[in-house]
């Protein structure tokens, strides 16, 4: 047999169907729904008089809508909390696992599908969500998907897709000092290009993706779409089946032991040909910062904010004019300098344990600069439990962070957290858009140490010299 | 699902490139378990000014684009998140008609699910287009789905498209990937009996 890809294996063993000329239908083995993508695609079902077809391969969990402020309090927006009932009321009877607001499996999807254990290597996975692509990380094919394609794996379990293209993204050598899992996907983005990855399944490899933690490995995944890719993935390994043995759904025993055996086969295997590659040098990486309205607008922390006019082509020119006026950033001024308001530390890109440890560590003892506002929201009540027990919540309370309830919060300007027109923000999650955090507001991507250093500064500063 | 022909309409030209779907619809509106009423948010951020009122300057704005039904826009349009209430946000307002050099696998693939035709065409025609939107605000474009092609009112330009055959297929008959897949019941059933 021609050698394969990750990729093109998970992809074949699923395959339910192929006409020439027609998408394939793709067979999903987990399908995570949340509240805000769902209500339209089970309506659609109650129209035509469909069913769930496999409830025991659907998970639910509030997410995007629930306020990030202690469970005693209610939701106060009747309009979210009518979307959060509205979940409610479409899983229940159907046998859907349903985690709401107050379960202690509640969190951010993307958190939650590999800290339980449901998201393995060789599945397929899904979800009405563009950051699916996270789950790839344990070496599974994760895609975001809309509402329509919701429905049609609700009533199908099934997805008609064109197979994409492969990309490999490799990264030789060893990470730097200083430069975590965050900086090599914004790195990557740079480089490759907000579209770089358009009609490709990407998969990372190299030795500075194997040595990142499962965490890390899902730090990077989880931006695959922003640089244009559905799906992001790495090969599982022992570091990988160190992960899933302590996932409390996941295998055990000998029915992982044998599972295993057969996750082994599934790396790419030598010879496997992609349709393209990337590499990029490890040691060309640094901490970065982005200064613009989208994820691939990345500059290193010793840089300075780019000129417009040094960019080659009229489009790129217009866009970074347009993107230096939202931010209100001068051309040229050094990034270090760039005074911050308000601190996000949180999102399905940066909201797990090593995250939480990693800023932790930077800001042990000292106190958040008083012109900032910080705020640190865990990714599911789980990895909010652990740091509990860990006593990172005092650290970061010590601190001066507000400590938040699970949820997507900052990430998305949809619930009660949100920036102010104007206000500048180091934040972990995954996109600069203008708008995205809340009308108006300047938000700056970086990784958790980063931001954890920007909180006691008050401005960017160089995690190498900290 | 509403068939897609044959469209006569005034376009709209937007030129940036990298319109993510944030911009074509703000998070803050999708709270709605509706599918429709989201196109009063459309670019709500670039449309409308910070106390409500519309921006005089945006292209959806000027009395000559009223009643837009195609929007001519640069690469990567669609880029970001998932969220379907962005073609659904386009179409409530009344496009049915997207053209670009490029766009972002999701979005792509929402807008065929509601009957939403989105046009790739080279860099060059969509600076034409643009070029001569701009020119000629107001201008009528036509686009026929059957012959594959796109010209403007006064015929200054012609151009031929393409779209995937089966997608193609589908919008002319208003067809909706569910019913389709169906049709595959057994294979499914097969699928599952072995695994």
């Amino acid at each position: 047999m021609a050698a394969q890809t990750m990729f093109e294996k998970i992809w074949d063993s699923h395959v339910v169907h192929e006409e020439s000329g027609q998408p394939s239908i793709i067979y999903i083995d987990l399908h995570l729904i949340h509240e805000v993508t769902t209500p339209q695609a089970f309506d659609g079902l109650r129209l035509n008089g469909r069913g769930v077809r496999r409830p025991d391969l659907t998970i639910a969990t509030v997410d995007h809508n629930t306020p990030t402020w202690e469970l005693d309090k209610p939701v106060t927006d009747e309009i979210s909390k009518k979307q959060l009932d509205a979940l409610a009321d479409n899983v229940k009877d159907t046998g859907i696992t349903f985690y709401d607001r107050f379960s202690e499996n509640q969190g951010i999807v993307h958190v939650i599908g590999p800290d339980l254990g449901y998201t393995l290597p060789g599945k397929t996975v899904v979800c009405g969500d563009s950051h699916t692509s996270t789950h790839g990380a344990l070496g599974c094919l994760a895609m975001g998907i809309g509402t329509s394609e919701v429905e049609h794996v609700l009533a199908t379990q099934t997805l008609r897709q064109f197979k994409p293209k492969t990309m490999e993204v490799r990264i030789n050598g060893d990470l730097p000092v200083g430069v975590s899992a965050k900086d090599v996907i914004l790195g990557i983005i740079g480089k490759i290009g907000i579209n770089g990855g358009i009609g490709h399944a990407i998969e990372y490899t190299g030795e500075a993706i194997r040595s990142l933690s499962m965490d890390g490995r899902m730090t990077v995944c989880n931006m695959s779409i922003e640089g244009g890719a559905r799906a992001g993935m790495i090969a599982p390994d022992e570091t990988t089946f160190a992960y899933i043995k302590e996932r409390p759904y996941a295998p055990k025993g000998e029915e992982l032991e044998a599972a295993i055996d057969e996750w082994k086969k599934l790396p790419t295997d030598t010879g496997a040909k992609f349709d393209k590659l990337v590499e990029i040098d490890a040691a060309d990486l640094a901490p970065f910062v982005t200064w613009g309205t989208n994820p691939g607008m990345v500059a290193k922390i010793t840089d300075r904010v780019p000129d417009p006019a040094s960019f080659d082509s009229p489009a790129e020119r217009e866009s970074a004019e347009r993107a230096l006026t939202y931010m209100g950033l001068e051309p040229n001024t050094p990034i270090e300098e760039i005074k911050i308001d308000r601190i996000f530390l949180g999102a399905c890109t940066n909201s797990r344990i090593d995250d939480l440890r990693a800023a932790a560590s930077v800001i042990k003892g000292k106190t958040v600069n008083p012109n900032v506002y910080a705020m640190v929201v865990p990714g599911s009540a789980r990895v909010k439990l652990q740091a509990e027990q860990e006593g990172l919540d005092k650290i970061f309370k010590d601190a001066g962070f507000d400590w938040r309830v699970a949820g997507c919060s900052m990430c998305l300007g949809m619930n009660p957290d949100i920036l102010q027109p104007g206000e500048r923000c180091a934040s972990t999650s995954n996109r600069n858009f203008e708008g995205r955090q809340g009308k108006g507001g300047r938000t700056h991507l970086v990784s958790p140490e980063m931001a954890a250093a920007a909180a006691i500064a008050g401005h960017f500063v160089d995690i190498r010299n900290w | 699902m509403e068939p897609f022909v044959k469209v006569s309409g005034v376009a709209a030209p937007i030129d940036r490139v990298n319109i993510d779907t944030d911009q074509v619809i703000p998070a803050i509106h999708l709270k709605s378990i509706e599918r429709t009423g989201y196109g009063k948010f459309l670019f709500s951020s670039w449309r409308f000014n910070a106390d409500g009122t519309p921006n005089p300057d945006f292209v959806l704005n000027k009395p000559e684009y009223q009643n837009a039904s195609i929007i001519v826009a640069g690469r990567n349009f669609g880029c970001g998140s998932s969220r379907e209430h962005a073609p659904w946000a386009l179409q409530d307002y009344g496009i049915r008609c997207v053209i670009a050099p490029s766009f972002a696998d999701i979005f792509h693939n929402n807008c065929y699910q509601n009957g939403l035709l989105p046009i790739v065409l080279p860099e060059e025609d969509v600076r034409r287009l643009m070029d001569k939107l701009e020119k000629d605000p107001g201008t009528k474009l036509n686009i026929d789905l059957e012959g594959l092609r796109i010209w403007d009112e006064d015929e200054e330009i012609v151009l031929e498209f393409n779209v995937e055959e089966f997608r193609r297929y589908c919008l002319l008959n208003g067809l909706d990937d569910i019913g389709l897949t169906l049709q595959n019941e057994e294979a499914i059933k097969a699928f599952e009996s072995k695994s």
